[in-house]
């Protein structure tokens, strides 16, 4: 470790942001002997984290989640379409996570970001596995008409925990989701939003009498962790991320079930101890971010 | 244990491993794993000089390309990658040839379940065969959970079908060194014991989690030995070409 031994020796003289760029390593291995990191905040905890509902007016549903600096947009889109004939009686949710060139300066236009269609994967595997929606109530008419869910998620600012911050926008968004009311036309097949204008003609078939919400069961709610050596890093930030380079993300639903353990190599190995650590620290996590939801549920009804 | 699998295995029998090396005349190397029905040929090129944008030039770089057995490759082939990149990235040696590159081409032949353990294995084999320097093998694992909780291992496409829940694993096998025991042994857990890669699809308790791990590890110990075997087998071979 010759590098390490220059910079002991240099440390005394250099100017920290200076350390910090050139041995970012050695200077979070100092924090972390101290039990803190750069931003001030103990290993295990996470950072701020808000959600807004309704952040898109055009969307069926929408809301913006914020954990430190990364902030994630997203937007959930219902269209009418035939089911398949194996799941007549079912709707289906289709979900894409987009990373434009505003998020990060490692993002670059027209090449899409590496990480972005694994992010998209992970949110689809976490959201559909877990049975948060019950995609009976997505269908309008049985094996006729049911609901596609477009749910889009942007990331407008990258600063690590990507997973844990689109997860939280896409349940968000979910729970602020309003189905409208819709009817069928003259034409007969044709599916129409009747939206406000009921006043007048006698709604003939009304297939979905009014605006409903859907019911969410088993909210699944996640934290990053990043293991270095011996230590567990909860929420990391993008200079965190990129300096030591060992996720793990623990995704739990609101009955403390398993939804995914998610930890995709890294140099160091995972013992059983660091697992039921980043389980436990998920835990509380999951306790606090269940608040914040229903926090942000009840300042929207209140509204 | 009664037999109680489609294919007449017991819970904890994997099915039979195949493994064969250095297939491919231009890669500087290559190997085939099969699981049974799942077969895949993985050739590795490299080091070849340079990194590409965005990479580490103080490190080596690995880099997967995943081809299916038919299409295009979509979201869970990208994940496959990334997923198959970290991992071989934390068993190599990256210090060892800075401002390299290394490509893994993974070409699925037949995918009967437990596909991406399979490509892992399939990748580190072809890594020796092409003389990486790596830490240690990597060993994969796919373990299925039941409705009622029982561990299966090593599943069919059918049986992950069923499934409520499954998880990829994949450990580092055993070291066998002439060196005393390093600080590898830390926190008096031995090496084999950790997690490189875990992921995870279906719900399960965390309880059925930890267990699906020691499975995986018990099931993991026999597919080293296997692997370290056929690695060897064929050491003699290589010793007459060389010379």
């Amino acid at each position: 470790m010759g590098s390490s031994g220059a910079s002991g020796d240099l440390s005394g003289e250099m100017e920290v942001d200076a350390f910090r760029r050139l041995f970012p390593l050695r200077f979070y291995e100092r924090h972390l002997l101290e039990s803190v990191r750069p931003d001030a905040r103990p290993l295990g905890r996470a950072r701020d984290t808000t959600v807004a509902l309704g952040a898109v007016a055009t969307a069926d549903g929408s809301a913006m989640a914020k954990i430190g600096c990364t902030t994630m947009l997203a937007a959930i889109k219902l269209e009418v379409m035939t089911p398949p004939l194996d799941s007549s009686d079912e709707g289906s949710v289709a979900i894409d996570f987009h990373m434009p060139p505003i998020c990060s300066p490692i993002v670059r236009p027209g090449r899409p970001a590496e990480v972005a269609p694994v992010v998209s994967k992970q949110l689809s595997d976490a959201i559909i596995s877990s049975g948060m929606i019950n995609l009976k109530e997505l269908s309008l008419v049985s094996g006729k008409a049911a609901w596609m869910a477009y749910l889009d998620i942007y990331c407008l600012d990258a600063d690590g925990a990507l997973f844990d911050a689109a997860l939280l926008a896409a349940v968000a968004a979910f729970s602020h989701l309003q189905i409208p009311a819709v009817t069928v036309n003259d034409d007969g097949r044709v599916v129409i939003m009747s939206g406000e204008n009921e006043e007048g003609k006698l709604l003939k078939d009304p297939v979905n009498k009014e605006k409903r919400k859907l019911t969410l069961t088993c909210i699944p709610f996640s934290l990053t962790c990043i293991l270095h050596k011996n230590y567990i890093l909860a929420d990391p930030t993008a200079e965190e991320e990129s300096v030591m380079e060992t996720p793990v993300t623990v995704v739990l639903d609101s009955s403390s079930r398993l939804v995914s353990l998610y930890k995709p190599g890294g140099p160091v190995l995972a013992y059983m101890s660091a697992v039921q650590d980043c389980v436990a620290l998920t835990r509380q996590r999951v306790k606090e971010l269940q608040k914040i939801l229903s926090d942000a549920i009840s300042d929207m009804e209140v509204d | 244990m009664e037999v109680d699998r489609v294919d007449g295995r017991t819970r904890n029998q994997l099915r039979p491993l195949a493994c064969s090396r250095n297939l491919l005349n231009r890669a500087h190397g290559s190997a085939r794993w099969s699981q049974g029905d799942t077969i895949v040929l993985a050739a590795v090129y490299g080091p070849k000089a340079g990194t590409r944008k965005n990479e580490n030039p103080e490190k080596a770089s690995i880099e997967v390309i995943w081809k299916p057995k038919t299409g295009q490759i979509g979201k869970p082939e990208k994940e496959y990658e990334m997923i198959l990149k970290r991992t071989l990235q934390s068993i190599c040696l990256l210090t060892v040839y800075p401002n390299t590159t290394t490509s893994i081409i993974v070409q699925v032949v037949n995918d009967d379940g437990s596909l991406l353990p399979c490509a892992i294995n399939a990748a580190c084999a072809a890594l020796v065969d092409a003389g990486i320097p790596l830490k240690h093998l990597s060993v994969a694992i796919c373990c299925c959970l039941e409705e009622n909780g029982t561990v299966v291992l090593d599943p069919t496409k059918l049986e992950e079908q069923k499934m409520q829940a499954f998880a990829y694993l994949v450990f580092p096998n055993s070291v066998l060194s002439v060196l005393p025991q390093g600080p590898s042994s830390v926190e008096s857990e031995p090496l084999e014991h950790g997690i490189i890669t875990s992921v995870t699809h279906g719900v399960m308790s965390v309880d059925d989690y930890l267990h699906c791990l020691e499975r995986g590890r018990s099931a993991s110990a026999k597919i080293s030995d296997f692997l370290r075997r056929s690695l060897q087998s064929q050491l003699p071979s290589d010793r007459s070409k060389a010379a």
